[in-house]
């Protein structure tokens, strides 16, 4: 695990590839995780951004605050898009060998609406493919860009605008449906843990095929929290173990530290505590919380299962 | 007059294209939108703010507001100790609530006495 | 199975007896394309197979053929990979046109040089993958050029073209070559392939690692594309460009067709349309594709029996050739106009139709235009019927008398009647 002060001596990550200045709301999950993620990453990559807040934050033409190439795109292209780089460095790394085309990389940053309703078959279809990009899902659980409506990723009982008494359904699992896709890399990460977020998109870099990281990014006008708890609200997702922090390389799960004790049951806070905190809960029933909370140690179960049939499969 | 050529600018290096480009009309402009980056693309954010950061002494250089910061603000100085740059901190508070020392204190802005 | 012929790695110029979709195909890899992204769909699937074959045997070396899951990912990764600054080409067809219908728009504001062969079929429902123009037209607002291809080895040369206009710095625009689905696709015909040294000459490769002087992807020199523009910011004006671009293409088609014909000797009319024995007749047809080239016949046999008739084949139809339209009817005194498309609630019904009306209205001294539609959904137009339309044009010329069966003032000629 990296230090901070360790990180603060690099050189790519001490500098500030979204610039400030921008039309991020105050204390924006989005940006942090964009802010850690280009530190790992560096400028050599080239950014598609389907329809989310990323699109409108950047600012109105002529101005932008990416310092990287960045483009926007319509909502269900993301992943192609992000094939279409990969490609084009290849053919190109081919055509002019030795300017730096095979050191590119291709990424597709989309929100969880991009990712987990329209943009799902471009992603399953990369992913199939095993093209060679790091496909990034910022999860603020609804769509925020037009006006906290709600997205398969919303959490069950959650209110939105679409659904004003609280999300009957659950949220899609979107990691376990990329791990399905037999990818190389998949892992999920919070804002709370900028260091593992590093970490783990350094560690993307140096694979090579479909790389998915899926980061949970609270959103303050959308969940309603005053904007400087957004980390101490990140943290807490992860500490009632509702936000499971892990990375699967090659099939094999490993819990990231802050998820690791919490296999224990004792050591997660219940989840009325995180529940509380925010204003799209307000009016959540009984029978909702209870529900949400066997969901919780329903996940956790299936979690140790595996990986003690991991580590008795190792033996 | 409109100065068609004025677009190939930005194909120049980051040192010699303009920062901010300017067109007149329809005949100058590049053929597609294309913006290049800028601090402060939405203008001066530090007018946001209600509250604004500062650094107590008592601060003991653990970059953990550095860390946390969402806009990046909070820069390292050569020294080892960090400042904020007011002209862009939207004063979303998160620097003060992350301290673990308790060296970030919020301040009204209508208390301050610079700008 | 498929055996990749090595033989063929460099083209040298030779004859082959082949479909058009694999002239097509050919057509892609005499132009050294860097990507293809492809998904199949009837009547253009052999295009893909084809370029399959040729990029798994290592024909194209370095070329990247990405496997896409739908029509959206196609255009959407050729518009990355174009981005970038390569050369791109895709094939589709009717309903996989109309899914990627959203990225035509896209790729036309981002002024890509992508060039796509279009197997024409007709829009479902009903089901129906057999010639029709209505996938291609219907894209004509989106600031796509567009191309109809009568002749196999039409497919091959326009596709060549293609790549010199739309790359030119003055154009940068892409561009559909659209050809009958069955009709070209999926017959044979000796086509021409040219030596790839002659066609280097003709269409070099991109030159630079840069990639285009509009956009780019330079960690050096960071852009951004596609931000927000506000109503009272420049986005009328950059939509303006688009059709400036368009309309300024016409010039470059033309000089491309010449540069063409003096470097292949194979000549297309200027560019924009083909004439055939306009000079001296009093009647003329305009038609588009395959059945422009029946209806040359058809003009020689009725030209036997005494009447002067003329054809002009219209090869763009976008940008639309309104000069040379006028040109055209200055010289006869009735027009007929045969689409292979409709264009419902339009002014005539047809799509070229109305644009022909469109072009002429207010021009002094020029045809009547009687609009016609024959062929949806790929249904057989024989050469008895198309003399019959002749006749029918020469019959309103002499006697001033329309035909009786029109639909809201348009021919819909060869309608199915059954006893």
């Amino acid at each position: 695990m990296a230090s901070l002060k360790k990180v603060m001596e690099d050189e790519i990550a001490c500098k500030e590839w979204f610039l400030p200045g921008n039309a991020c709301c105050t204390g924006c999950g989005l940006e942090i995780a964009l802010r850690w993620a280009m530190k790992a990453l560096g400028p050599e990559i080239a950014m598609v951004t389907p329809a989310s807040c990323l699109n409108v934050v950047i600012g109105l033409w002529p101005k932008t605050a990416p310092d990287f190439p960045q483009f926007n795109m319509a909502f269900a292209a993301g992943a192609a898009v992000a094939t279409g780089f990969e490609a084009a460095f290849k053919a190109k790394a081919h055509k002019f060998p030795g300017k730096g085309w095979d050191k590119m990389t291709s990424i597709c940053f989309a929100g969880d609406g991009g990712t987990t309703d329209i943009g799902l078959q471009g992603l399953s279809g990369a992913a199939e493919r095993n093209s060679d990009i790091i496909y990034v899902c910022y999860d603020n659980e609804a769509y925020m860009n037009t006006g906290i409506q709600r997205s398969s990723s919303t959490p069950h009982g959650a209110v939105t605008t679409t659904t004003t008494f609280g999300k009957e359904r659950y949220k899609k699992n979107l990691p376990a449906i990329m791990r399905a896709h037999d990818i190389p890399y998949v892992a999920t990460c919070s804002i709370s843990e900028p260091l593992d977020i590093y970490e783990k998109f350094k560690k993307a870099k140096s694979i090579k095929g479909t790389k998915y990281i899926h980061i949970l990014a609270p959103c303050a006008p959308g969940w309603g929290f005053p904007s400087e708890n957004t980390i101490e609200i990140a943290r807490m997702a992860v500490k009632t173990g509702f936000w499971i922090l892990f990375e699967v390389e090659n099939d094999v799960l490993t819990l990231s530290k802050k998820s690791k004790p919490l296999l224990d049951p004792s050591k997660r806070i219940p989840i009325i505590e995180y529940v509380s905190t925010q204003k799209r809960f307000v009016g959540i029933s009984e029978k909702t919380l209870i529900e949400l909370q066997e969901q919780i140690d329903q996940d956790w179960e299936k979690i140790s299962k595996e990986i003690y049939c991991q580590e008795e499969y190792s033996k | 007059m409109a100065d068609t050529e004025k677009w190939k600018k930005i194909n120049k290096s980051r040192e010699e294209r303009p920062k901010l480009q300017e067109y007149s009309c329809w005949e100058e402009l590049s053929p597609i939108p294309i913006s290049l980056p800028i601090d402060g693309a939405m203008g001066i954010t530090g007018d946001w703010r209600t509250f604004r950061p500062v650094i107590k002494e008592g601060c003991n250089k653990c970059g953990i507001c550095w860390m946390y910061c969402p806009e990046g603000t909070i820069h390292k100085k050569e020294d080892g100790s960090f400042e904020i740059d007011y002209i862009y901190c939207k004063g979303c508070g998160i620097c003060a609530k992350e301290c673990p020392t308790n060296n970030m204190e919020m301040i009204r802005e209508s208390d301050t006495k610079d700008d | 199975m498929i055996k990749p012929e090595l033989k063929d790695f460099l083209q040298s110029e030779e004859t082959k007896i082949i479909k058009g979709n694999v002239a097509a195909a050919y057509a892609a890899k005499s132009a050294r394309v860097q990507v293809i992204s492809a998904y199949p769909i009837t009547p253009q699937t052999t295009v893909v197979e084809k370029l399959s074959e040729f990029v798994d045997g290592g024909l194209m070396p370095g070329t990247q053929y990405i496997k896409v899951e739908s029509e959206h990912s196609v255009l959407a990764s050729l518009v990355g990979a174009s981005m970038a600054g390569t050369r791109t080409f895709t094939a589709t067809s009717g309903q996989g046109l109309f899914y990627m219908y959203e990225m035509v728009h896209w790729t036309a504001g981002v002024r890509l040089p992508i060039v796509m062969s279009i197997a024409s079929r007709g829009p479902a429902p009903p089901w129906n993958i057999w010639a029709d123009f209505t996938d291609v037209i219907s894209c004509r607002d989106t600031g796509w050029i567009s191309a109809f291809c009568a002749t196999h080895q039409e497919i091959y040369d326009e596709i060549l073209m293609s790549y010199k206009v739309c790359e030119d710095y003055d154009v940068l625009l892409p561009k559909f070559v659209a050809y009958g689905g069955f009709i070209l696709s999926h017959t044979s015909k000796p086509v021409i392939l040219e030596d790839q040294d002659k066609v280097d000459n003709f269409l070099p490769p991109l030159p630079d690692e840069k990639g285009w002087p509009h956009i780019w992807v330079d960690p050096k020199r960071p852009l951004m594309h596609g931000n927000l523009i506000m109503p009272s910011g420049f986005y009328s004006e950059f939509r303006m460009k688009i059709h400036d671009a368009l309309i300024k293409s016409k010039l470059k088609i033309k000089v491309v067709a010449k540069e063409f014909e003096k470097t292949f000797g194979r000549s297309y009319g200027n560019g924009l349309i083909q004439e055939y024995k306009i000079n001296d007749a009093d009647v003329a047809m305009l038609n588009y594709g395959d059945l422009a080239l029946q209806m040359e016949e058809a003009i020689d046999q009725v030209r036997e029996e005494g009447y002067k008739v003329g054809m002009v084949k219209l090869r763009h139809f976008r940008p639309f050739p309104v000069e040379d339209i006028i040109e055209i009817a200055r010289k006869v005194k009735i027009l007929g106009v045969m689409d292979r498309a409709t264009a419902f609630g339009s002014p005539t019904g047809g799509p070229v139709s109305s644009e022909v009306k469109t072009a002429l209205h207010g021009i002094k001294g020029t045809a009547t235009v009687f609009p016609m539609i024959n062929g949806l959904g790929g249904r057989e137009v024989t050469l008895e019927q198309q003399k019959e339309q002749l006749k029918i044009l020469i019959k309103i010329n002499e006697t001033g008398e329309l035909p009786e069966d029109l639909l809201h003032g348009t021919l819909w000629h060869g309608k199915l009647e059954v006893d």
